[in-house]
């Protein structure tokens, strides 16, 4: 049993403005189709080992996504899709926006774009499932395999 | 092309000037509200086939005015979008969300 | 006496792509109310002119919604043009309308597969968006952007299409026609498909113009109305029906955004033929001083934005009323006296863009 063989994606649209979410969706469509590499899209976090976050984080979906992080079984790896994502992007003067992600969740991964191309997301994934493989090894060897942010 | 008007309205005269637009078979657009100097400048957008006519009407920073949710029930979400961004008093709206629609961290952001 | 019970539906929801929250009031297994809350993307971008000038400002109105980023960015530039007196040099007013149609086909093709994923025709949605990929190829080939293309700016486009690419373009919508023909006829004609669309989230006429409906949904409850015949960018040099249904379903809306699909190709066919040759922008001097609404039909329906200058290079106000915002109360509407399994149809068949909506 690997779950690199087949890890199972949960997407979550932070506040984006949709352009990365249709392109994550676009990844698991033909043409791009990461389904091919065993990749399954799920909507519930506790079958989930990649959470894909697209949009920076205000204080209404902050519980969310902490939730949803929360419910995610080790070991996980948190994917942060396009720019507002990453750091706040063009949104981040905005009165309502605290930031990127890791605002509120440690994240592996950064993807940039605006919006992230196809190619980008599945190159961020495959990290991921790399990554996965390594916490998997932290956790069989006894470690943590995540360092748990306070806030 | 099609028209755009602008009618200047007193904000004691709202509710008689929708109810015009209501019994002409027009259909609410949009309510929109910009700050100005020492008030809001709001417009009421009625829309009949590719007319668009909008009431202006300024009010201080302290005024209230009426909710128009009984002639138009759709305006309750342009009357709550209006109070928590803006923090235009509205009385008596339909479905009043007091101030939790957008919910955002800095109250009336736009004020 | 049935049981009431209050079953929240949002804002992760597998059906949607995007966060909304909904407060279904139920007698046993039927909607009696819905009350949406709103706002969990809500960014506050309206206030952002504050912070980026008239000009930058094209890059945000692109980035309130990624499906029509395309026609945002024109509405708010075509509402300072008006502010400003700017006329548009005409291949420009062409080339916006060609990528406009190109918009439309791919927020349209993107509704019906979430509508067949929604009814859990799996391979239908995956045919719906392998079509969409060769719009969006068409996008990255003259825009160099798949989803958010920053072509327009005040006074025009930035970029031009030759000859050449047109006629590629027109050669693979041609083909793309077959191919839609045989999708609709799933769509459309599939039994199982049928039942679960027809008859299914009755809107009627009265209903769709008190409630202040726009766009295909209050077209398939046979209201006339597209903000395409005002008249801007091109549409007034070309022509086209305004398409409609009188039944007012979820079929109905299905039917009318399918036809929409072979009236888009048929404009930009048009299009393509009628493009002239000029420049593509013209230089903008000055700031924009006075105030102007602007219509613009977006697949989803008819988009209102209001600009107000003061003669500085910071606009006093854009506000934007997106389609959804004015599709919301339709909504609720439609979802009263509803089975709750119907409820995620019933939410897709307004083709909801919340980020449009909170902005």
């Amino acid at each position: 049993m690997n779950i690199s063989k087949s890890p199972w994606l949960l997407h979550y649209d932070g506040s984006s403005c949709n352009g990365c979410d249709i392109e994550v969706l676009a990844c698991t469509t033909p043409v791009y189709d990461v389904e091919r590499f065993g990749v399954v899209n799920t909507g519930n976090p506790k079958h989930a080992d990649i959470f894909l976050i697209t949009g920076g984080i205000n204080s209404q979906n902050r519980e969310v996504v902490k939730q949803l992080y929360s419910q995610m079984p080790d070991p996980k790896v948190v994917v942060a899709v396009g720019i507002c994502a990453c750091d706040g992007g063009i949104f981040k003067e905005c009165y309502n926006i605290l930031g990127g992600v890791d605002t509120v969740i440690p994240v592996d991964i950064y993807v940039p774009g605006c919006a992230a191309k196809p190619e980008s997301i599945i190159d961020g994934v495959v990290k991921a499932v790399a990554l996965l493989d390594k916490k998997r090894a932290a956790m069989k060897a006894g470690k943590a395999p995540v360092a748990q942010k306070e806030d | 092309m099609a028209e755009n008007i602008i009618i200047p309205i007193s904000p004691d005269s709202l509710l008689e000037e929708v109810l015009k637009m209501k019994n002409s078979e027009c259909r609410l657009v949009q309510i929109c509200s910009t700050r100005t100097q020492d008030g809001y400048e709001l417009s009421y957008s009625f829309g009949k086939d590719y007319d668009l006519y909008n009431l202006r009407f300024t009010i201080g920073e302290d005024a209230q005015i009426p909710s128009i949710t009984n002639i138009y029930p759709t305006a309750f979400l342009y009357e709550n979008e209006i109070h928590d961004l803006f923090g235009v008093q509205i009385k008596m709206i339909s479905v009043d969300y007091q101030g939790t629609l957008y919910r955002t961290d800095k109250k009336t952001p736009f004020k | 006496m049935s049981k009431r019970s209050i079953v929240p539906f949002g804002p992760h929801h597998p059906v949607l792509p995007e966060p909304i929250h909904l407060d279904l009031v139920l007698e046993d297994e039927k909607v009696v109310e819905a009350v949406p809350s709103i706002g969990f993307i809500h960014r506050g971008l309206e206030k952002l002119v504050e912070k980026k000038d008239f000009n930058e400002y094209v890059y945000v109105a692109e980035r309130i919604c990624g499906i029509c980023s395309f026609m945002h960015g024109m509405g708010y530039c075509e509402s300072v043009e008006h502010v400003m007196g700017v006329e548009v040099p005409p291949r420009a007013k062409y080339l916006r309308t060609i990528w406009c149609e190109m918009s439309r086909l791919h927020s349209h093709l993107l509704w019906l597969g979430l509508l067949a994923d929604a009814f859990g025709f799996e391979s239908l949605f995956m045919q719906s968006w392998r079509m969409r990929e060769k719009i969006l190829d068409m996008f990255e080939t003259s825009t160099g952007g798949r989803v958010i293309f920053s072509v327009n700016k005040i006074g025009g486009v930035m970029k031009d299409m030759d000859a050449d690419m047109l006629k590629e373009f027109v050669k693979i919508l041609n083909g793309m026609e077959k191919d839609l023909r045989e999708l609709s006829r799933t769509f459309l004609e599939n039994k199982a498909v049928n039942s679960r669309l027809q008859g299914v989230g009755l809107l009627t006429k009265q209903q769709a113009h008190d409630l202040g409906a726009v766009g295909p949904f209050m077209r398939a409850s046979g209201i006339v109305r597209d903000t395409r015949r005002m008249g801007y960018a091109a549409y007034s040099d070309l022509e086209f029906e305004t398409i409609t249904s009188d039944v007012g379903d979820c079929y109905a809306r299905t039917d009318v955004r399918i036809k929409e699909l072979f009236q888009s190709i048929d404009i930009i066919r048009q299009a393509v033929e009628k493009i002239p040759d000029s420049e593509i922008a013209v230089p903008v001097k000055g700031f924009p001083d006075g105030e102007y609404f602007m219509r613009v039909e977006q697949p989803r329906g008819e988009a209102v934005y209001y600009v107000k200058g003061n003669g500085t290079k910071f606009l006093d106000r854009v506000r934007v009323r997106t389609p959804t915002f004015a599709n919301l109360p339709g909504m609720l509407e439609t979802l009263k006296g509803a089975q709750l399994a119907d409820v995620p149809i019933l939410i897709l068949t307004i083709d909801p863009c919340i980020s449009c909506t909170e902005r």
